[in-house]
């Protein structure tokens, strides 16, 4: 389990906002400029700190939704309710605007194209977006490494990168997605109704016997069920990654 | 203070006494989990709990005998590197000054080892002096598996990944060497009222 990464002091950046895409109502995409940014693995994270004229900060981690490309970096923030960084980011900034943040971190919940697979992709809610950065990886670099993409909302209305991964998977290509809806499903919903339980997980996800790389995100509970009923399918601990998102204000 | 945040001012007002948060966190009434992998099931009457390395006599104790060792509740307040602060949380456990009593050690450091292979690296001297626990309860109940049950390190003035989850070991060293997450870029020693988060802060 020793680290792999650079260790390489990380300086607070000045990152200017080039672009803006609203996701769902609540759940935008924000791209920064930043200069001198050193690349990143998908799967990585920044900081970001806001400072107020009267000098109170805060500091806030974001999951990069996109694998490197140049100085850009691209988050996906849900505004949530108290939160006062990431209904900063989705309400006051605008394109243009400057914010501080600092990065990479994180070099365990990783996956390039090179470490293989199968590679399965288990997310909740805005705990898809560092899931979007392998698999927008995966599909870039053309690797023909076979891809299980699950994912699950409460509601159709709550899907992000909905177009995208509409394609992606239409392209099939070695990859599957499968959405799934846990509180209510419109008319004409293809997906799956109902919570990633023990049953669908095993229908779902690859065999233990093919030894697949697995990462997992999203909100705690969903988290350690998914992850301990992989467990219990068979799969090896250490194939499991897992990021958890806390139930706090951000 | 140069860089400004148009347009950025504090929502809440402060919950806490600034003396209480660290620079950069914010206070949450939940407990949040932080994870690499699965959380590990160590069943009772497989835990073991071991001092082991640079030490003239490893010891060791099954869950029946660490439990019924001398315990204390401590009331500390935590920090974790994802920016999150928790006051007053409540543990009981067994202070590591008691569990290291009368061992003779030329080490200076220790790597903790917990249950499903996390590591991590601390200072000796910031396990002694009443500063550090081994806990297995928290707010009055069994600590609970995702929390780091069935038993923790509490290094409550350290970051909390330093508090390690499922603890079964701590090994005495000479050397110092970098556990899991330091080995990721996180900070060697993890300060919280220092900002220690990464590697070079």
């Amino acid at each position: 389990m020793a680290g792999t990464a650079v260790l390489r002091r990380l300086t607070w950046a000045i990152a200017e906002v080039v672009d803006r895409v609203g996701e769902t109502p609540r759940v935008q995409s924000l791209t920064f400029d930043v200069p001198d940014w050193p690349g990143h693995l998908p799967g990585q994270h920044i900081d970001v700190r806001l400072t107020a004229e009267d000098g109170y900060r805060a500091q806030r981690s974001y999951s990069i939704a996109t694998p490197a490309d140049g100085t850009r970096v691209t988050i996906t923030v849900e505004r949530l309710e108290d939160g006062e960084v990431s209904s900063y980011l989705t309400d006051v900034l605008e394109i243009s605007d400057r914010v501080e943040l600092r990065g990479p971190i994180g070099g365990y919940f990783v996956w390039e194209p090179a470490r293989g697979g199968p590679l399965g992709l288990i997310g909740g809610g805005s705990g898809v977006a560092p899931l979007m950065a392998m698999l927008r990886a995966r599909v870039g670099a053309g690797s023909a490494v076979p891809v299980r993409m699950l994912c699950s909302w409460r509601m159709a209305e709550d899907v992000i990168y909905a177009a995208e991964l509409a394609a992606i998977a239409s392209e099939g290509d070695g990859i599957s997605i499968t959405h799934t809806l846990t509180r209510s499903a419109p008319e004409g919903w293809s997906g799956r109704r109902g919570r990633f339980d023990r049953e669908a997980l095993s229908q779902l996800t690859w065999p233990p016997a093919m030894e697949p790389l697995t990462y997992v995100c999203g909100p705690t509970g969903f988290v350690e069920v998914v992850a301990s009923v992989l467990v219990e399918l068979g799969h090896e601990p250490r194939r499991i990654l897992t990021e958890r998102f806390g139930p706090t204000g951000g | 203070m140069s860089f400004v945040s148009r347009g950025f001012r504090r929502r809440q007002e402060p919950d806490a006494p600034s003396d209480r948060v660290p620079p950069g966190q914010y206070v949450t009434h939940d407990f949040p989990v932080l994870s690499a992998g699965p959380t590990p099931r160590i069943g009772l009457d497989e835990w073991r709990f071991e001092i082991i390395g640079q030490v003239d006599k490893p010891r060791g104790w099954s869950w029946q005998e660490f439990t019924s060792l001398s315990a204390e509740d401590v009331t500390v307040d935590i920090h974790c590197v994802t920016k999150w602060s928790k006051l007053d949380s409540r543990w009981h456990g067994v202070p590591v000054d008691a569990l290291l009593d009368g061992a003779k050690t030329s080490a200076d450091h220790v790597m903790a080892h917990s249950y499903g292979g996390y590591t991590t690296n601390l200072p000796l001297e910031d396990l002694t002096g009443g500063r550090a626990w081994i806990a297995y309860e928290y707010d009055g109940e069994p600590l609970e598996p995702e929390h780091g049950g069935p038993a923790r390190l509490l290094v409550p003035h350290l970051y909390f990944w330093k508090s390690a989850k499922w603890v079964r070991a701590l090994e005495l060293r000479d050397t110092d060497t970098p556990g899991f997450w330091e080995g990721y870029g996180y900070h060697n020693y993890g300060d919280p009222w220092r900002e220690q988060r990464y590697s070079g802060d």
